[in-house]
């Protein structure tokens, strides 16, 4: 996956905008690990949401898992997004599915068979200790829990990329080392994986190369 | 498909169960399947009635025989002119009416003393043409030359008259119905709108998933399909009495039943419903779920269009 130089403006609003990100250049090889480091507005929400397909850059050129998203029709976009997990600071997940169904979504949307999904869920969410909350609605589960949802949401499909915005901000700290060993296990399994946070203390036990983003630029890479 | 039948019958991604609101759509809906069936059965109904004019009238002439009794060569004139009639060829019947059948046709103008009264009638000979008859003026022409005097006067005029009259008519009730669906797409394409906007936020997430703009309009679509089934099959039957009155009133004209018209019990008044009109009602509400369909399909397509 490469990121060459990325020039974007937000959707929406006053046609001139303002810059949220500017002139971004860099390279993540294909099973990479990186931190998305930098202070609140960064850039860093946006950055993902780019890598998500969440959102188009409005200059540059964007290439994930070797497809140029600036080029792609709307057509292709949802068979890469499908092998994209994103676990958003806001967990995003669906308040009237169970836990269970709410991580079953990705699976669904690809037309997996029934029994395959109940496999796949069934271990992921032991894998994330929330089996037994399985039919709770994310009301009815605690930040931490509905965190851990949202986890297991974005890696039960065996995702190519994994995005993370703030994973552990709902966590304590056992619950966030344990979340830690579970991407650096997927991390080595093969997946790509960049995890935005600004828990220093967590990016300090793991070191790893990292992005640092400050208003909207890259200040290093690597 | 079967990985589809393997998805949980219940499983409602996008929780439309709640976000499309289903009792206004289904009453909205069945309101515009009982006009449609109004309609429709105006289609239907005109259709039977100008057929009946048609054939009833457009194969038949009357012939007027002024002094039919006075003598002509031998013969009286009515017997000639009826002695003519049977020798053209592609003249299937010629009968002259009887007095009372005369008095009959008269009485709504002469009353009962049309009998009475001292006026010479002419005598009338009621005529049906088969195929290769001549046209009604040449026969005409040769009933007038052998008998002078004799008129011949065919519904051709009237019956194109009323043709007319019922293509208008068709064309009304085939313009009422055309109205009746598109107000019902409309209605439809707002109840899909509505589920978008309250269920934005499900849709992004789902959208960000990974799902295509065809997973999701299926969804709207499964939802709208089925509610403007039932929509319709609803208005459907609550038509179908108004349509039997309808019906019953109408009987005496097409005069298809009259034995129906006249019996007024509920398997009767079912038969006394043209057999086109109960084709075309349990074809109502698939109408209204391919309507329901294919706008929900079209509007939630164009609306994933701002999604990247």
């Amino acid at each position: 996956m490469e990121c060459v130089g990325l020039h974007y403006r937000p959707a929406g609003g006053n046609r001139a905008g303002h810059e949220v990100l500017r002139d971004l250049s860099f390279d993540i090889p294909e099973g990479g690990f990186r931190w998305l480091l930098g202070p609140s507005g960064a850039g860093k929400t946006s950055l993902l949401r780019l890598l998500h397909l969440a959102i188009r850059p409005t200059s540059g050129r964007l290439t994930v898992m070797d497809t140029e998203v600036g080029d792609a029709g709307r057509r292709a976009l949802p068979a890469l997004r499908r092998r994209i997990g994103m676990v958003f600071q806001d967990f995003r997940l669906l308040p009237h599915l169970s836990a269970y169904d709410n991580v079953a979504l990705p699976l669904r949307i690809a037309g997996r068979p029934e029994g395959q999904i109940r496999a796949d869920v069934t271990e992921t969410m032991r894998w994330v200790a929330l089996d037994k909350k399985a039919k709770s609605r994310p009301a009815e589960l605690s930040g931490g829990e509905q965190q851990r949802v949202a986890i297991a949401r974005a890696v039960v499909g065996r995702p190519v990329l994994l995005l993370a915005d703030e994973p552990t901000g709902n966590l304590d700290d056992i619950q966030a080392e344990r979340l830690m060993v579970m991407l650096t296990e997927l991390n080595r399994l093969g997946t790509t994986v960049i995890v935005a946070t600004h828990n220093d203390a967590l990016v300090t036990r793991h070191p790893g190369p990292a992005l640092r983003l400050n208003n909207g630029r890259l200040l290093a890479s690597g | 498909m079967a990985r589809n039948l393997l998805r949980p019958a219940r499983f409602d991604d996008l929780g439309l169960r709640r976000a499309l609101g289903d009792r206004m759509l289904l009453l909205l809906v069945a309101a515009m399947a009982f006009l449609a069936a109004l309609a429709l059965a105006g289609v239907v109904g005109v259709r039977a009635l100008a057929a009946h004019w048609q054939e009833g009238a457009g194969s038949a002439l009357t012939v007027q025989v002024p002094r039919p009794a006075d003598q002509e060569g031998g013969q009286t004139r009515i017997a000639r002119v009826l002695a003519v009639l049977h020798d053209i060829p592609g003249v299937a019947s010629a009968r002259k009416l009887s007095q009372t059948e005369l008095a009959e046709l008269l009485r709504p103008w002469l009353s009962d003393g049309a009998e009475l009264m001292a006026i010479r009638l002419p005598a009338v000979i009621a005529v049906r043409l088969a195929a290769g008859a001549p046209n009604p003026e040449q026969l005409g022409a040769r009933l007038a030359a052998a008998v002078p005097g004799t008129l011949t006067e065919s519904h051709g005029m009237w019956v194109q008259r009323l043709s007319l009259l019922a293509g208008s008519l068709q064309a009304c009730a085939w313009l009422a119905l055309a109205v009746v669906a598109a107000v019902a797409a409309a209605v439809v394409a707002i109840a899909t709108r509505a589920g978008l906007a309250a269920r934005r936020e499900a849709i992004e997430i789902v959208h960000g998933l990974g799902a295509t703009d065809g997973y999701i309009a299926d969804r709207f679509a499964s939802r709208a399909t089925g509610l403007a089934a039932i929509g319709g099959g609803l208005g459907a039957l609550a038509a179908l009495p108004v349509l039997l009155v309808l019906a019953r009133l109408a009987a005496p004209f097409a005069a298809a039943r009259p034995e129906a018209a006249a019996d007024a019990s509920g398997l009767a008044m079912l038969a006394a419903l043209p057999p086109p009109l109960w084709l075309t009602l349990p074809v109502l509400p698939l109408a209204a779920a391919a309507i329901g369909f294919l706008t929900a399909q079209v509007t939630v397509r164009r609306w994933l269009r701002r999604l990247p």
